[in-house]
């Protein structure tokens, strides 16, 4: 680890002393006084009067007192008797290739178990920012089977693409079949699976631990779980325990790490709760001010590394409160991340599986992973002529809603029918069809082929000549 | 007597004991001397905000006044580079410390051991003044870098040497009213001041950018400035990352404010391989990167966009027009809000601290086309480029809100544009640039008289086009009288013809402002026809099925080598085409 030196932990003071000077509990928060000095974001240890230990950390420092944040309830804990015991390292987690096939709570500790992870290599959890001169450019196509992310919205490795979703909706199943069908065109290089839970329910974790044991993704798969019955404090550290994992399987083991995330909506209100007890100046909506800093340091630990072999590929998954994309936890993600996957209720109601609408969603990457090469030199034309086609059919949906189809012009009606036929035949697949990037471009074009030629604008003209299915609908 | 630290929150520390502590003085904190900058200060107490991670630091920690401003080094070697918010070298931290950002580094922002060759050109004996060139240095091969007498420093030029040089080693000395002051290729400037000029100019001048909708209907002229608000995904840094690849400024200043990291990658893996239109050199030969992507600290992204501006005023002063783009000012406002958070401010709206809209105006007013201080009046300009990140899209909020009142030129960007890939997301109806009235001149007389007329129609019609879908949302398209029809084909064909650009599409990224000129006549001309050919009876769904209307669709791949035959053949054919419908 020659090349993190940050991350090694900080000289420890002689003797930690033990503190029983507590004098305030609010919320999560502990006010401990007279302490000599201690260091902003150290890690302490609370010993509570029945003897039980928990984990806290410091959140400002100043001559003779130290706020500390305690990761757990706060139950049991009195101001006479509880002791504060400063470690003189700030948070860490030890890392080896035990890891593999665990499953953690939000504090990294084991949840399945098994023995604690024992190894020389502790890393800061708060990793340091990579420096941009060392990333290098995500330009591997993954091809997760899904044609509407294949073709539309595609996924490079080192990418991090969240699902925006809401509750009620099959994220979880998104998230799954992309585990379960992601894949490089032709590769057999190693891959992980890294998994964070922050406050979801037991049946949700279960639903993914099923998934990965059946198709044998666990033995690959680091799991942090910290479910809604558990403290919610926790939350606050399983992102950052979960990347660090993933970083040490990305860049000294290699491995190509796939980071689920699930629900960035849990994890921001628990940092809301902290913010809360500690008085701070709100944001939007209660939220901090540094919330989209706080976002930034998790989401921008995906990425690829100039030299080194593995990557990190992020998937976020959070929860729009009340469908509501203008929520300063959508909206800050959106503004960090390279993209998003938006899932539709609209599609849903209509009964379409993976219900993605493409409109609003983006991958911002996807320029450096399609083309000739990578996917097939017709893919940026096909795709954004699907974007403006599917656009112009609703708006003509909506139209012909008030003005009857009658009233339409013939190509409108092309179009009208068009969108129709992208939502049932390319956007509708079954949750076990894993449909190579080939057989999606098919389904385009034989979509787009009811157009004439004048209306394919964004399509190239040999590409026309080469990929076009059949003749436009109604002769030409 | 050094100071100490006595308090820790964030990236805001209050120490106790510093000597002669002024404001926006720079410190060292702690053993590992991180560098922060006096913000606060109350009786015996500094409050310093850090630029780096104060995990770790505890009260009782040393803190060291340097006594100096925060400042960047100005010389040979800037461009090419890629630098963090405080001018450390990221190329140089990552060859010391590896593919992390470790704390407490110094690096110096000019490499100190490339000897320059330099060319006196001055002459010893004779009278300088602040901004007289004393040689050259040929930077990059784009790039002549003129070595200036540093504002402040007049008097008789004592002696001056040619030959290699380092930034560090004297060229020759000034003899002035105090005395001998020495000469280095680089000179040191606080990032908060101003470069002081002699006079500042009206704008009317062009900067061509090759982006249609940009350089047609909404200009931003040398020295001006512009704005890019738009939600997340509306192509806000396509947009910028475009007008730095392709606009005729002589250097570009890129500020990467708490943006994304692989962004910074894009433009670092990109620029060396594209050329520059006119010099067929590798773009990044006149290009300086400041990179404080949203995971690194806050403090310092507050700082990012002082340095990359203080950059650009140095390349005006010696005579050259630098456009500067700063994605995303927004972040840098948060920032700022943060830190006013942590010191427990009152705050104005939305949580911003009260001197939000101060700050912005100061920013945008450092841009402008000016006669730099020189004996012989040199002009040079600073073109700033703001891209702007309201929350939800909501442009009500209060960065947007002060930056349209001091910024000239709106790009607005449109989510539902965006959303159906019609990009650049510029909303045309939302959209204005204020400096119209200034460049009509450069446009008739660099271009014609015709185009000023040509760009009025368009707009017109897309306004006539945005009050004829209201109606036909109401009856339906084919109630519309064929007149109107024809309108509305006209409109779609400027919006996706013209006004649509791709980014990723090797002819079509770069549209010089002779084609243009081509394309907007050829879709107007075609408007008349087809209004002609409806007096004589001819249907719109007729003239929509000529082949001369898909060429029209295509003119944006007409290469520009071949520009005058292919447009006159075009418009020859199309004449030919229309009337033949017409007449029939």
């Amino acid at each position: 680890m020659a090349t993190k030196g940050a991350r090694t932990p900080k000289e420890v003071p002689e003797v930690p002393i033990d503190y029983r000077t507590v004098d305030r509990v609010a919320g999560p928060l502990l006010f401990v006084r007279d302490v000599a000095n201690a260091a902003y974001g150290e890690i302490v240890e609370i010993t509570l009067p029945n003897g039980e230990r928990r984990q806290g950390q410091v959140l400002d420092s100043r001559k003779g007192l130290a706020i500390v944040q305690v990761f757990g309830p706060t139950m049991g804990i009195n101001v006479e008797e509880t002791s504060v015991k400063f470690l003189g390292e700030v948070a860490t987690l030890a890392v080896s290739d035990e890891m593999l096939g665990r499953v953690f709570n939000g504090l990294g500790e084991p949840r399945d178990g098994g023995p604690k992870i024992v190894s020389d290599t502790r890393l800061e959890i708060v990793g340091s920012a990579m420096n941009p001169y060392s990333r290098e450019e995500p330009s591997e196509f993954i091809q997760t089977g899904i044609s509407t992310i294949d073709v539309n919205n595609t996924l490079v490795r080192g990418q991090k693409l969240p699902i925006f979703s809401a509750a009620g909706l099959p994220h979880n199943q998104i998230a799954a079949q992309i585990v379960r069908q992601a894949k490089l065109r032709d590769s057999s290089e190693g891959f992980a699976v890294v998994f964070a839970a922050m406050g979801i329910t037991s049946e949700e974790a279960n639903f993914f631990l099923k998934e990965f044991e059946s198709t044998g993704a666990l033995e690959r798969a680091v799991v942090f779980l910290n479910l809604s019955s558990d403290p919610s404090m926790e939350r606050v550290v399983t992102p950052r325990m979960a990347l660090t994992a993933a970083e040490f399987l990305a860049y000294e083991r290699n491995l190509h790490v796939l980071v689920i995330l699930t629900d960035m909506t849990s994890y921001c209100e628990a940092l809301r709760e902290v913010s809360a007890a500690r008085e701070e100046v709100p944001g939007r909506r209660g939220y901090p001010g540094y919330l989209y800093t706080d976002l930034a340091t998790i989401y921008e630990r995906a990425g690829k590394i100039h030299g080194r072999k593995g990557s990190i590929t992020q998937l976020p998954i959070l929860t729009m409160p009340a469908d509501d994309v203008t929520h300063p936890i959508p909206d800050l993600t959106g503004y960090i991340t390279e993209g998003q996957v938006y899932v539709s209720r609209e599609l849903q109601r209509k009964g379409i599986y993976p219900p993605i609408d493409v409109l609003p969603s983006l991958s911002r990457l996807m320029s450096l992973g399609i083309g000739k090469g990578r996917t097939r030199e017709d893919h940026r034309g096909v795709s954004d002529q699907l974007f403006a086609a599917y656009a112009t059919g609703k708006d003509q949906r909506a139209l012909s809603a008030i003005v009857g189809e009658e009233a339409l012009s013939a190509t409108d009606r092309i179009y009208l029918r068009a969108a129709e036929r992208y939502e049932k035949e390319f956007v509708n697949q079954r949750p076990d069809e894993d449909r190579t990037i080939d057989q999606s471009l098919a389904i385009a074009w034989d979509i787009l082929s009811d157009f004439p030629d004048s209306e394919l604008k964004r399509i190239r003209p040999e590409y026309l000549q080469q990929f076009r299915a059949h003749p436009p609908v109604g002769g030409s | 007597m050094a100071g100490v630290v006595a308090r820790v929150s964030g990236p805001v520390v209050l120490t106790e004991g510093l000597d002669n502590a002024k404001m926006y003085d720079v410190v060292r904190v702690g053993s590992l001397g991180l560098v922060g900058e006096i913000i606060r200060l109350v009786g015996g107490t500094a409050t310093v905000q850090v630029y780096e991670d104060t995990t770790g630091l505890r009260p009782g920690d040393p803190v060291e006044n340097t006594g100096q401003a925060l400042s960047v080094e100005l010389g040979p070697g800037l461009l090419k580079s890629i630098y963090d918010g405080v001018q450390r070298p990221l190329d140089v931290i990552q060859k010391s410390v590896g593919d992390f950002i470790t704390r407490g580094l110094a690096a110096p922002p000019l490499d100190p051991t490339t000897k320059w060759t330099f060319a006196p050109s001055a002459k010893v004996g004779g009278e300088v003044t602040p901004g007289t060139v004393l040689g050259t240095v040929q930077e990059t091969a784009l790039i002549l870098h003129k070595i200036m007498v540093p504002p402040g420093v007049r008097g008789t030029l004592k002696e001056l040497k040619g030959g290699a040089y380092t930034v560090r080693d004297a060229i020759g000395s000034v003899q002035t009213a105090g005395g001998a002051v020495p000469l280095y290729l680089a000179q040191k400037w606080v990032v908060r001041v101003p470069r002081p000029v002699a006079q500042k100019l009206p704008p009317e001048i062009l900067l061509v950018t090759g982006q249609r909708i940009v350089d047609s209907f909404f200009p931003v002229a040398k020295g001006g400035t512009a704005c890019i608000p738009g939600p997340f995904g509306s192509g806000k840094t396509v947009l910028q990352q475009q007008l730095a690849k392709w606009a005729d400024s002589d250097i570009v200043v890129y500020v990467g404010c708490g943006e994304r990291g692989n962004e910074m990658t894009e433009v670092l893996a990109t620029f060396p391989n594209l050329q520059d239109p006119k010099s067929k050199r590798p773009l990044m030969e006149r290009t300086i990167l400041i990179a404080n992507t949203s995971n690194m600290p806050v403090a310092a992204r507050e700082a990012s966009v002082y340095t990359g501006i203080t950059i650009a005023e140095y390349y005006r002063d010696m005579g050259y027009d630098v456009a500067l783009m700063a994605d995303s000012t927004s972040r840098w406002a948060e920032a700022m809000r943060e830190i006013s958070g942590r010191l427990e401010e009152m705050p104005g709206e939305e949580g911003y601290p009260a001197y939000l809209g101060r700050r912005i105006a100061e920013f945008y007013e450092r841009a402008g086309r000016v006669v730099t201080l020189s004996p012989e009046g040199r002009t040079g300009s600073v073109t700033v480029v703001g891209a702007v990140s309201p929350p939800g899209g909501d442009t009500s909020e209060p960065v947007s809100q002060n930056t349209l009142r001091v910024a000239r030129v709106f790009w607005a960007l449109d989510a539902s544009l965006a959303s159906r890939r019609h990009f650049p997301s510029v909303n045309w109806l939302q959209s204005y640039s204020l400096y119209m009235k200034d460049l009509e001149p450069w446009y008739r007389e660099q271009l014609s008289g015709e185009f000023v007329q040509l760009r009025q129609r368009a707009l017109e019609t897309l306004q006539k086009e945005a009050e004829l879908q209201e109606i036909v949302q109401l009856v339906g398209v084919d109630a519309l009288p064929e007149r109107e029809k024809a309108t509305l084909d006209v409109a779609r064909m400027l919006r996706e013809d013209y006004l649509q650009q791709s980014a990723f599409d090797d002819v079509d990224t770069y549209t010089s402002i002779q084609k243009q000129l081509r394309m907007l006549r050829a879709i107007l001309s075609f408007g008349d026809r087809e209004q002609d050919a409806i007096g004589k009876g001819a249907t719109v769904a007729q003239l929509q099925k000529l082949p001369v209307r898909t060429k029209l669709s295509r003119m944006k791949w007409i290469p520009e080598a071949d520009l005058k035959n292919q447009f006159d053949q075009l418009e020859a054919e199309m004449l030919q085409a229309v009337g033949a419908v017409g007449g029939a």
